[in-house]
């Protein structure tokens, strides 16, 4: 807000019968909300501005980003060369399970989030999200989610030191951090073979369930509740269609997932008999209520990035994006029809003829939509102005990359075929097609091309270049040997294997790629450095785009838009520089009583904090440390604490008054 | 009790959306989440009931009679909610307190039930670990009993609340109408729960 020209009205100011708030409120406790902080710190821990949150998700996403990759490395290094021995089996698998949840829930999902929480609002020219300080203890559950489920790294490391042993705290098991595979399979996850890593995988999961679950459904109320005038459902960005339909996703399929892993809970914790064998439970059960939830995940994951995409192409082709309608149903066909294909990942359990033909079929028709929506990306670029500035090299490089992944994932559709591919590294080549040559290099894209928006600084140089040069040579060095590499055999999840197969020489090139892959990544990072140090100032509109978030200024203000704009038409800000008159954007009358901005506050971060305690003292309660039950306890109370004072110290409120250069 | 934040006031925007209240729609969305969530467990349950029929005949715990007593409870306890809500709406703080106390009382006696129920249950043998039906059975149940009791924990704050002054009709009447809509929705899971696992052990071959 330092360019801000935030005047403060005088105290007695009334307006419409109400007396304005210009300082921070006053809680009904008597406590003073943290609005325009001193400290730096708490300002961003207490903040409700959305971007700010965003930017948050953000950085945390990229720095797990990199704790997983560091993870892929040490695992592509472990496979480089036969019977190595640079990690234990147990530490392999360790690591493998880690670099499969991190990534997915720690990397991917908050990056996606941080760019729901900067775009949204200010694509559809809302002042902030329906609620703030949901959003704020969705960015904080997301954190004690990440750190629980981290938090075995270090008893591993304090095992491998031997204090643990010293402290008597190590009650039967050994290891400390997850070790049955992201998809957690009964029965591994039974006390019989797997220790307090489960639980802290357990506890994480549904922590980060709830913060994604709180998250999505303010983003529901957001789009379809904040929607500035004019902006009709139809004429939204593709990429808030794609937030809209992705939320949904989130609030329909984690629940699965939520009940599945309470299951588990008890199951470790209390002696019932869910997925216990000998109890009369089926492992079964596991693996269909984990791909209920786990293939709408998946689209979770790459809605997103298709709607980077919808955004990056036509503002790099200077045309309006092929079949806007199509590609907003076909986004909205493939979230429908991602809850009725769970069964492909399980073909081989034996699920009987007519659910595998089924679920074949359906898997074949998913698909249609997404073919449907390279089509229409191509169909973008066909005739238009294309400029191969840095986010169109990687959006060029996804649409490439993804279809890779998608040919073997139509591969993968056909059952018999599927028998054979199934749990060999064909599967890692699919699937790291899609999650590094799609998300990756989408989120990559949206970085290139959001950053300066977000805070309003430009790119130096030319070193996104190399980025693109470094990563899709990497990725696919690293990840098409993994096909054959597959087809000969190898199955996932090996920690080595011995020479003689044919597999020795794809391995190594692997490996090299990975490198090659990490130092893509770095340069990445180095790029970002240089461009929060030294860009030069970005303005408002730096790439000529379409949508309306570029119609305010760079970074943007904390009250987003100084006057609510009125929207005329789809890409609105591209009918505002070249369209006629009657599609311009305008701007409602200044009403004289300012913003109102919600206040900040401490509860969301409170309430999100009691997750730790909780998580770890149910964790460490099922190793059989003593007195951790009571911590899991005061967890609860903290939490319930939280969300009390919340309730009671209402959203506050304070008003802004913008000087008016406000477009 | 105002517990989230509009990013607005009402006076000074005009939105394309806004046909449900940010709040009401917020909770709706966590009522179609936790459709889901229920679902979850009262499949599991049914598919387990389905694999095998002859483990357990649960007719020999099960008493009709105190379940069909406790469902009626908290089937009057919603009437109370809808009566409550409309207090609300119109202005009417005291009818609104005694149909919310009513409404707690209800859900109290419910609760009650299900302990005396889990607790008779338990001494006739069947706990969480003896087969897969108590398995499902104690958790389904036991998930919607906390339900029930964080609903009459929101009910009772609400209540002292409506000692402080700050609640009006125009103010508040979203925020017991947004209570409301949990309450029925937790009534309606019962309904479910009270078909699918215990009249369906009454009928014979099913």
């Amino acid at each position: 807000m330092s360019h801000t020209d935030t005047e403060i009205l005088p105290p007695e100011t009334t307006y419409a019968g109400k007396t304005l708030l210009l300082k921070p409120e006053r809680s009904r406790l008597g406590f003073v909300r943290p609005d325009h902080n001193k400290s730096v710190i708490i300002d961003w821990i207490t903040t409700v501005d959305h971007k700010k949150i965003g930017l948050m998700y953000g950085a945390i996403a990229l720095f797990f980003l990199l704790v997983g990759g560091v993870e892929a490395l040490i695992i592509r290094t472990q496979l480089a060369i036969p019977e190595n021995d640079l990690v234990s089996a147990e530490r392999y698998n360790q690591l493998f399970t880690m670099h499969g949840t991190t990534m997915i829930f720690l990397a991917i999902m908050p990056l996606n989030a941080a760019f729901f929480n900067f775009l949204v609002p200010l694509q559809i020219g809302a002042r902030d999200v329906a609620f703030p300080r949901i959003n704020s203890f969705s960015l904080w559950g997301f954190v004690a989610g990440a750190i629980v489920i981290n938090f075995g790294w270090l008893l591993q490391a304090l095992e491998v030191m031997g204090l643990l042993e010293a402290a008597g705290a190590t009650a039967g098991h050994t290891d400390f951090v997850p070790a049955m595979g992201w998809f957690g399979y009964a029965p591994l996850t039974h006390t019989d073979f797997t220790g307090a890593g489960t639980d802290f995988w357990i506890m994480g999961l549904q922590i980060l369930g709830i913060a994604s679950l709180s998250a999505a459904m303010n983003f529901i109320v957001t789009i379809v509740n904040m929607r500035a005038p004019g902006m009709k459902m139809m004429r939204m960005p593709v990429f808030t269609w794609m937030t809209l339909i992705v939320s949904l996703l989130i609030v329909f399929a984690f629940p699965a997932i939520t009940v599945a892993l309470g299951q588990l809970m008890f199951d470790r914790c209390f002696g019932t008999n869910f997925f216990v064998v000998a109890g009369g439970g089926q492992p079964i059960l596991w693996q269909h209520l984990f791909w209920i939830f786990g293939h709408p995940e998946v689209y979770i994951l790459v809605l997103p990035a298709m709607g980077i995409i919808s955004e990056t192409l036509p503002a790099f082709s200077k045309k309006p994006l092929f079949g806007y309608s199509i590609v907003v149903f076909s986004g909205a066909v493939i979230g429908f029809l991602g809850f009725a294909v769970w069964s492909h990942h399980m073909f081989t359990t034996g699920l009987g003829k007519v659910a595998t033909a089924a679920f074949s079929l359906l898997t074949m028709a998913i698909a249609v939509p997404t073919g449907v929506k390279i089509f229409n990306w191509v169909g973008t670029l066909w005739g238009g102005r294309v400029r191969f500035s840095a986010p169109m090299i990687f959006s060029l490089g996804f649409v490439w990359m993804f279809m890779i992944g998608g040919f073997s994932g139509i591969m993968h559709s056909s059952a018999p075929a599927n028998a054979q591919q199934q749990d060999s590294y064909f599967v890692i080549a699919h699937f790291h097609y899609i999650a590094i040559g799609g998300i990756f290099l989408a989120v990559v894209a949206g970085i290139y091309f959001w950053l300066p928006k977000m805070i309003g600084k430009m790119w130096k140089g030319n070193l996104s270049t190399w980025v693109a040069i470094f990563s899709v040579v990497g990725l696919n060095v690293t990840f098409f040997p993994m096909h054959f590499l597959g087809l000969l055999g190898m199955p996932r999840r090996t920690h080595t294997y011995l020479a003689g197969f044919g597999w020795e020489t794809y391995n190594l090139v692997c490996t090299i790629g990975a490198y090659i892959l990490a130092f893509g990544v770095l340069l990445l990072l180095i790029d970002i450095v240089r461009c929060f140090r030294s860009g030069e100032p970005a303005g408002d509109d730096p790439w000529d785009a379409r949508t309306l978030e570029w119609a305010t200024s760079s970074p943007p203000k904390v009250y987003n838009f100084a006057r609510t704009p009125i929207i005329a038409a789809r890409d609105a800000l591209w009918e505002h520089k070249y369209g006629p008159e009657s599609r311009r954007i305008t701007y409602e009358d200044d009403h004289g009583h300012g913003i109102h901005m919600p206040s900040q506050s401490w509860m969301p971060f409170v309430a999100s904090a009691g997750f730790i305690p909780l998580g770890l003292g149910v964790s460490l309660m099922q190793a059989g440390i003593p007195y951790m039950g009571y911590v899991a306890i005061f967890g609860l109370l903290v939490i319930s604490l939280g969300i009390i004072l919340w309730a009671i110290e209402g959203p506050g409120g304070y008003h802004l008054h913008p000087d008016e250069d406000a477009t | 009790m105002s517990d989230t934040a509009t990013a607005h006031n009402e006076e000074e925007d005009s939105h394309a959306g806004l046909v449900v209240e940010n709040k009401k729609l917020l909770m709706w969305l966590f009522l179609g989440s936790d459709c889901m969530f229920f679902g979850t467990l009262i499949s599991t349950h049914l598919i387990y009931r389905k694999l095998y029929p002859q483990s357990y005949d649960p007719l020999v715990v099960f008493d009709l009679e105190l379940t069909s007593f406790s469902t009626f409870i908290l089937l009057m306890s919603s009437f109370l909610m809808a009566l409550a809500v409309s207090a609300m709406h119109k202005g009417q703080l005291k009818s609104f307190r005694r149909n919310v106390l009513g409404v707690i009382f209800f859900g109290l006696i419910f609760l009650s039930c299900q302990v005396y129920e889990f607790a008779h249950f338990t001494n006739e043998g069947l706990t969480l670990s003896t087969n897969t039906f108590g398995s499902t059975f104690y958790l389904m149940t036991g998930t919607h009993g906390v339900h029930v009791a964080i609903g009459i924990f929101w009910l009772l704050c609400l209540y002292f609340y409506s000692h402080t002054g700050k609640m009006d009709a125009h103010e508040s009447a979203i925020d017991v109408e947004v209570a409301g809509l949990y309450w029925h929705f937790v009534d309606i899971v019962w309904i479910v729960i009270f078909t699918a696992v215990y009249l369906i052990e009454y009928i014979p071959g099913f």
